[in-house]
């Protein structure tokens, strides 16, 4: 009977000693991951996105990235969205020549159509590659004087006190402060997942379509560098980025009242370069050039055939300057244009994935 | 009986114990390092922009882009046997980058009778693969000039017969006629023998590329006729060719 006692007095005292105070932990959210969708071409041809270690694409970071995109929160008051300038119906870039802030100050460049963002392996954005990085490019229109002009102190407190957003952040990101770091973050994430790979031209590529003999004849312009020339700066068939993403200055002035990326480097042999854009979606992202001077395709193509302005910047591809360009035929012309515009994906722009519903 | 099987076995185990001559031969490591003059003045990327080099034809010129491809990095060794360098390097100049190349591919140390690189790709490495790398810095030629990709791009500006600045885009690839219905090809990529070379321990070889010996021999190049469209010019391309045989040369080789 003492030895039965004994045996549940031990059973009761292991019992009572294993219930201590366990701290349990807050729950915790785990985003969740949602890789780039990297389309047949881009990864058949060209190398693989760059996605920072620090901000992999989760479904919740993207979808908070696209909220805040569209959300006039990030303007000093209240006004204006990422999405005014950068309009998806035009490749997310803007349809006037110049921008206009808040304040309805211009600012003297053409908004960036945005699309493809990932593929830009020098990470330098902006027409004069000023700003290094996708989420440091979306920290810059916050605080513009003439763009948004908030201060990144104002718009992390009212997200903070946002009824939605800081749920949406915890959910994204695990934090319960909202900073310029997270938001920042979120936006790239969503601005990666921009991708543009759906033209006639892919699918003609892929073998789903055919091309015009117009077009065909335009693509030869393109790639023939007794012709167009344009494949040097401007991608081919085997990079689909259709750019090299890299500073050139291609005749646009003999003086430069925009330095471009001159003014970055502090390099007088840089002046007067600027990025060489995409030639995608170029039916929706009229006006053309850095600062939006040309409104058609024909205005850009007869700058490149005959418009030519020498300068000592000037890069050495732009050749027979003394004739003003390559002088290109008119039914070369007709055909170049027909072939740019089979690089535009419609698809692209009508995307809901991309707009704001 | 036991003692004297002992004194066999240790016998035996020290007889079996002779030099192995394999075990000189060790596997080493190798780079290459390419610097650039122009008829010995050095070249960097920091002298680009600015007009300041005569060639043999006498017309003062400026480089702005230099970027080279070089491919199958051979040893011969003395018995016939050649160890192939895994890998192709994009030399570029202009951005200061990919002026030293290693593999990880190691080969035995011991006397090589040759070593020799391809300045671009032989045909079977130009055409039969795609170089995701070399085509998202759109390094490939146009498929109505046969397709693959370029050995060199060498541009600038340079002063011509009207003492205006001009710019001029040197650029090698495969020379092709491209006048006919069928494309004709002739092989313009380059090897280059580096000579004899005995590797003892982990090599580095310093090649130099003297950039004037682009436009200097065996053809003196005049660039007011030939500065720019060189790509579908046949016999622009066999010029290069031909001058680019003397272009590069094995300075030194440190190990």
């Amino acid at each position: 009977m003492k030895k039965w006692l004994l045996h549940i007095c031990i059973i009761i005292l292991f019992i009572f000693t294993s219930c201590t105070n366990e701290p349990v932990g807050e729950y915790v959210a785990v985003p969740t991951s949602s890789p780039l969708q990297i389309p047949q071409l881009f990864e058949e041809n060209i190398l693989n996105p760059i996605i920072p270690i620090d901000n992999p694409q989760t479904v919740e970071g993207i979808a908070l990235g696209k909220k805040l995109f569209f959300d006039p929160i990030l303007s000093a008051n209240n006004t204006q969205a990422c999405a005014d300038c950068h309009a998806p119906e035009n490749a997310f870039t803007d349809s006037s020549r110049f921008s206009d802030g808040i304040d309805g100050v211009f600012g003297n460049r053409n908004s960036m159509p945005l699309f493809n963002l990932a593929w830009n392996y020098d990470e330098k954005f902006f027409w004069d590659g000023n700003t290094f990085g996708l989420e440091h490019q979306a920290f810059v229109p916050v605080s513009d004087p003439i763009e948004m002009k908030s201060s990144w102190a104002q718009l992390e407190a009212e997200l903070q006190q946002h009824p939605e957003y800081p749920n949406l952040f915890q959910q994204a990101f695990g934090a319960s402060t909202i900073d310029s770091t997270l938001v920042t973050k979120a936006i790239g994430q969503f601005e990666r997942t921009l991708i543009s790979s759906n033209s006639k031209f892919d699918n003609y590529l892929l073998g789903k379509t055919e091309l015009t003999s117009q077009e065909l004849n335009g693509f030869n312009v393109f790639m023939d560098e007794s012709r167009g020339d344009c494949f040097h700066c401007h991608g081919s068939d085997k990079n689909p980025l259709w750019t090299d993403n890299i500073f050139h200055n291609n005749g646009l002035d003999e003086t430069f009242s925009d330095i471009g990326l001159g003014a970055v480097t502090g390099d007088p042999a840089d002046n007067g370069k600027f990025k060489s854009p995409s030639l995608r979606n170029l039916n929706f992202t009229a006006p053309y050039m850095h600062d939006g001077r040309f409104t058609t395709l024909d205005e850009v193509i007869n700058h490149y055939s005959e418009g030519l302005k020498n300068s000592v910047t000037i890069d050495p591809l732009m050749k027979k300057l003394t004739q003003g360009g390559v002088g290109l035929t008119d039914i070369d012309k007709t055909d170049l244009k027909a072939f740019l515009l089979s690089l535009s994906d419609y698809e692209f722009i009508n995307n809901p994935n991309f707009k704001n519903q | 009986m036991k003692k004297l099987a002992s004194i066999l076995f240790t016998f035996l185990l020290i007889l079996s114990c002779s030099e192995d001559k394999d075990d000189n031969v060790s596997q080493v490591s190798t780079t290459f390092n390419f610097t650039h003059n122009w008829e010995g003045t050095l070249v960097t990327n920091a002298n680009f922009n600015t007009i300041q080099y005569i060639n043999a034809n006498g017309e003062e010129l400026s480089i702005e882009k230099l970027r080279y491809l070089i491919s199958k990095i051979t040893f011969q060794n003395t018995n016939g046997k050649t160890y192939i360098i895994d890998g192709y390097n994009l030399v570029d100049v202009t951005n200061n980058s990919n002026l030293s190349f290693s593999s990880v591919t190691t080969i035995p140390t011991g006397d090589y009778t040759n070593v020799s690189f391809v300045f671009g790709f032989n045909n079977d490495d130009n055409y039969n693969n795609n170089y995701p790398d070399l085509n998202s810095t759109s390094w490939n030629v146009p498929e109505m000039l046969g397709g693959g990709y370029h050995y060199m791009q060498l541009e600038g500006k340079f002063i011509d017969n009207t003492t205006t600045e001009t710019g001029y885009a040197y650029h090698a690839i495969r020379a092709v006629d491209n006048s006919g219905t069928n494309l004709e090809f002739e092989d313009t990529f380059i090897e280059v023998n580096l000579g004899e070379v005995t590797i003892t321990n982990n090599a580095t070889f310093n090649i130099e590329m003297n950039i004037a010996q682009w436009f200097k021999s065996p053809n003196t190049w005049d660039l007011n006729v030939l500065n720019n469209m060189l790509m579908p010019n046949y016999d622009a391309q066999i010029m290069i060719y031909e001058n680019g045989q003397n272009a590069f040369s094995l300075e030194s080789v440190t190990q």
